[in-house]
Order: C-alpha cells, then structure tokens, then sequence
C-alpha cells in the first residue's frame, strides 16, 4: 500500500486548504501529480485508491480523472520517458526524423519500453514550444532544438551513468 | 519599430525576481488602482478597447462587465494558463519572462472584480512554471501585494496555481472550471455564462493570461492610451507567436497594424524565409483557424494588404480570409505537404476531443481516416467532398468549439489546396 511521506501529507493538507470547504476535489489533478511522482512514475490502482482516501472522494472518481488526462500513467513505463511532439509546427521541421532517429536508437517503436527498462518513447501532442521544434519532454523538463547528434549525446550519457 | 508593452522588461536580468522587477516600475498599477473606484478601473479596460488574446477576441472589459456582482456567493477571477492551440507559445515565454506582470496584473484584475481568490490554471507540463509563478506570488506576498489587506486598502486576495495534466480541451473555459474543480475536461452547455454560475457555481471571470497582463499598462497609462495603439477595433499590442518555415522562430509584440507581409518578410519579427524557398501557406493564428494561401497571406482578395489586426486577418470571411486566434503564426514553406499537415491537425483534434459529443468525437476520427489514406495514396477522388461533407456535420453541431476547430483546417485546405489532394489521389501519396 502506498503512503505519502509526512511532508507530503502535509503539503496535501495546504493544497486542499486551497479551495472551499466543500471542493476539496479539486486537489485532484495536483496530488495526482505528487502521487505520481512520489510512487515510482505511474498511477497504480492501489495508489489511486490511495489518493481517493486521502482527498476524501470515492476511488471512481480518481478512476475516471486519471485515465482523461494524458499526462497521468496508467502503466509502468522505463525509468526515462522521452515524450516528442509529433504536432503539425514540429512536423514542418523535422519531428518525424527524430522519431524515426530514436526508434531506430533505442531498438523500440513509439509507446514501447527498452529491455533494459531505461527508456520509454511516446509521442506526445503540441508542447507548446514550436518556436524551439523539434521538442521533447524529458521529466519535469522540455528539450528544444532537437537534432539526432543531441539526442545521442543525451542517450549515451544517461546508458553509462547506469552502467 | 513596434512599441513593447508587455515585453518591454523581458530581457532584464533578473527581471522574475521582487526587487528589480519593482525598480522597473513593476506593481506601481497597483498602487494606483486600490485607490481607485473598482468600477472605474473597468470603464478603463473598456475604454482600451482590450480583447480577450486567449483565441476568441471578445471585448475584456464587456467580459468584466456581465459578472454577476448582486449575487450573495464569492466571486471568482481565472486565469487561463492551459496554453495548447498547435503553434502558440506565448503565454509559455511570457510566464517565463515575466512572472510578476501576471501576477500585478491578477491583482489589479481581481480588485476591479471584487474578487478575494483568483486561480491560475498552468498546463501540468510547464513545470518549471508553475514553479516560478509561486515564487513569484510568495514574494509578492511578503511585500504586502498579496494575502491580507494589501496596501492598507483593505482588500484581500489569494492567488493559487493549479496544474492541468495534458489535455487540450481544458483551454476552453468552462472545461477548465470542470478540470478546476477535479473532474474530466467536459465542456459545459451555455448558459449559464461563467459570469453567472462558473466555478464552483459562483460568478466567474476567466481570461488568459496575455489579457491580465495588458491590464497593468492600461491602468498606469489609461485606456485612451492604449486604444491609440492599433487600428479600429484591434487595439494595443498582440503576442504573436511565430514558427515553421521561417529564419526567426519565436515571440514577437507586434502593434496592431503591421502588415503580415512585414511580420513574416522584416528581420525585425521572422526574418523570411528559408533561401531558395517560396511562401506556400500561412496559418496566423494556431491550428484551428483556416488555412490561408500564399496569394491571399499579403493581401486580401480585394487586393489590399492584410494587415495583422483582427478585422484585415478576417477581411473575405472563410472563402478568403482567416482569424487572429490565439496569434499562433505557422508559415509553410514550398517544402511543406498540405496533406500531410491537415492530416496531422485532425490526428491532433481526434486525440483531444473529449468524447462528450458524437459529431466531434466519430467526426474527427473519421477526418483523420480519410485524410491518413489520402496522404498515404490510398485515397480515392470523392475523399475530398467527403472531407468537406464530414467537416460540415461536425461544425455548429458541438457542445464546444472544439468541433469548430477541427472542421475549419480542413474545410480551408480543400477550399484552397484541392489540386494538392487531387494530385494525392492520382500519383498515390506526396509527390
């Protein structure tokens, strides 16, 4: 069973001081967020539930919340997961090529997880920096400018702080 | 030269954190307003002629004015920080930038509203911001601009964020109130107008966040001043966001008023085009509007130069004109498949329509179908009416405008693409 760390509970407690008596549902999308950062990268049923009792709703409504918003995992994933955008101003300069660059890289197709269990690649939709495209998101992070050399810099670099 | 407004600081060093940002005069505007009549610093954003720069262009100050004060409930300011229309980042580089303007200009918005809580709802994977803002609102607050009567004025306010978690649909208002209140992004049926019964049910403003930003400057400067910037009813300053197949990428304020043949062609906004390139298309202002060609992008179909204020960006309706939207400036380049970029538009409306009506959610996956196989030449010639004809069933017919949305690209490509479809079909796929 999880459970949040003290300071975490009580950072919970400040979120739902937030909204009015009442609302505390609203602490939904944001403790959605800590539990999935603090629970190893995904939202678990188990950890769901969790939530749901802590907010204080019924586990339904954690059920449906997360599995509408992409950002929420709803399954293991690799330690890392490489999110490209794949939307039309990262497409006019070269999203696809990076795509394919990383597949190929990684020996995985988009939504797979590498054997080693370190990488993950998505695709993901508009990140809201196409004025940087081609652009990934990479934990709580963005990378711009992508180009294949920085890509593989940045994949060797992660592959031999692990080995 | 365009004046800068909003981004007049941006390059400060240090311009994000308390102190410098007040020696560049940042929070004088709220000063000024808590020593004004709440309703005479609306009258001011009327006057300016302000208009709302999340997308939909309505008067800011009109806006204000059908909030619902008689009622007995607390009332509500949003900001609308889910920045996600394909080809708009200005809110992301502004937030960056500027963190404390949003918040002088949530203040100052929130006193004119009568409101003691605002909430800014940031897209969840702007991590980096959310941060920033609430070091920003902390140390707003430790300087007695927030929390508890501010300035001795007697006037309390809360600023909180709130993370969103990636989905488009959230940027239409009241699914970020649905989203607010920790619910699916389901858009609501209106009316009731936010302004009436919005978050939580209580009276609701919700703007984004290039519009609170302007409020500051229009305060200190007054709404006279800021309706002289621009031409007719597109005043001040716009951000535009500027990106495809250009020399410089990035966010530019522009006044109202240049002409979109200057925006894209002067060194001092995108700098041209790649060399040996020529101007296919332009989309001005994010995915969602129509697409417009490269004889119609310079000069409308009277043949007078299109200007980038809302009115010439509209000049010719959908047969020959476009819309300002969110100022998310694509240029497509020759190099640049019409198919291919209408096909990947509508993958984009199909993966973020919520699902809560059929016609958008059948309808944009039929889109994106039709539209995969043209691209991937197995498309047939009465594809491209049956494009039209699926577009049409979905526009007017939605709880949203997110049907809307995905139907006016489409509908536009054809109207001024259709020997480029026509050509899919016949040689199979992209030349």
């Amino acid at each position: 069973m999880p459970k949040f760390s003290d300071a975490s509970l009580a950072k919970v407690k400040e979120i739902i001081a937030r909204y009015p008596e009442g609302r505390h549902k609203s602490a939904l999308l944001p403790v959605l967020h800590m539990a999935q950062a603090e629970f190893g990268g995904w939202l678990s049923t188990e950890t769901m539930d969790y939530v749901a009792s802590v907010i204080g709703i019924q586990p339904i409504e954690v059920y449906e919340v997360a599995s509408f918003y992409t950002m929420f995992e709803l399954q293991p994933t690799g330690q890392y997961v490489l999110q490209v955008c794949h939307t039309g101003p990262c497409c006019l300069v070269g999203a696809d090529k990076i795509i394919a660059h990383l597949e190929s890289k990684l020996g995985i197709k988009v939504g797979d997880t590498t054997s080693d269990g370190l990488f993950t690649l998505k695709t993901v939709e508009c990140l809201a920096s196409c004025g940087t495209a081609p652009v990934m998101q990479l934990g709580r992070r963005y990378v711009e400018n992508l180009t294949e050399a920085k890509l593989d810099e940045m994949i060797e670099s992660i592959r031999g702080n692990k080995s | 030269m365009s004046r800068k407004i909003l981004l007049e600081h941006a390059d400060v060093p240090g311009i994000d954190t308390f102190p410098i940002y007040r020696q560049h005069g940042g929070y004088d505007s709220v000063e000024k307003a808590v020593k004004m009549d709440p309703m005479a610093i609306v009258e001011e954003v009327k006057t300016s002629g302000l208009r709302g720069r999340g997308g939909a262009g309505f008067s800011t100050g009109i806006k204000w004015s059908f909030l619902d004060r008689k009622s007995n409930n607390p009332r509500y300011l949003v900001c609308n920080a889910d920045e996600g229309e394909p080809g708009t980042f200005k809110d992301r580089y502004f937030m960056e930038k500027l963190p404390h303007l949003l918040v002088e200009g949530l203040i100052v918005s929130s006193f004119a509203l009568g409101t003691h809580t605002a909430y800014v709802y940031v897209r969840g994977e702007f991590f980096w911001i959310i941060e920033a803002l609430e070091v920003a609102i902390a140390e707003a607050k430790a300087a007695g601009f927030l929390g508890k009567n501010i300035l001795g004025s007697g006037f309390d306010l809360e600023i909180y964020v709130h993370p969103g978690a990636g989905a488009y649909i959230c940027g239409e208002e009241s699914a970020l109130l649905e989203s607010l209140e920790g619910k699916k992004g389901y858009p609501r049926i209106k009316p009731p107008f936010p302004a009436i019964s919005g978050l939580f049910g209580c009276p609701t403003v919700i703007n984004n966040v290039e519009t609170i930003a302007a409020v500051p400057w229009i305060i200190v400067n007054g709404g006279p001043a800021y309706a002289a910037i621009g031409i007719g009813r597109s005043t001040g300053t716009k951000l535009i966001s500027a990106s495809g197949n250009i020399k410089k990428p990035g966010v530019y304020e522009i006044d109202m008023g240049i002409t979109v043949e200057e925006f894209v062609m002067s060194d001092e906004f995108c700098g041209g085009l790649l060399e040996g390139r020529t101007l296919k298309a332009i989309i001005a202002g994010g995915s969602s509007v129509p697409i417009l060609p490269a004889h119609l992008a310079f000069k409308t179909a009277a043949g007078e130069p299109r200007l980038m204020t809302y009115e010439s960006l509209f000049d010719g309706g959908f047969a020959s004109g476009t819309m300002m939207g969110s100022g998310g400036f694509i240029v497509l380049d020759n190099t640049a498949c019409i198919v291919r970029n209408t096909w990947n538009f509508s993958r984009f409306y199909h993966h973020e329509s919520c699902g809560q009506c059929s016609p958008c959610r059948e309808g944009t996956g039929w889109l994106e179908k039709v539209l995969h196989r043209l691209e991937h030449g197995e498309g047939k010639m009465h594809d491209i009416d049956l494009l039209v004809s699926i577009s049409k069933k979905i526009e007017g017919h939605t709880i949203c405008a997110l049907g809307d949305a995905a139907a006016w690209p489409v509908v536009s490509a054809v109207l001024h693409f259709r020997e480029e479809f026509e050509s899919h079909v016949k040689n199979r796929g992209c030349l």
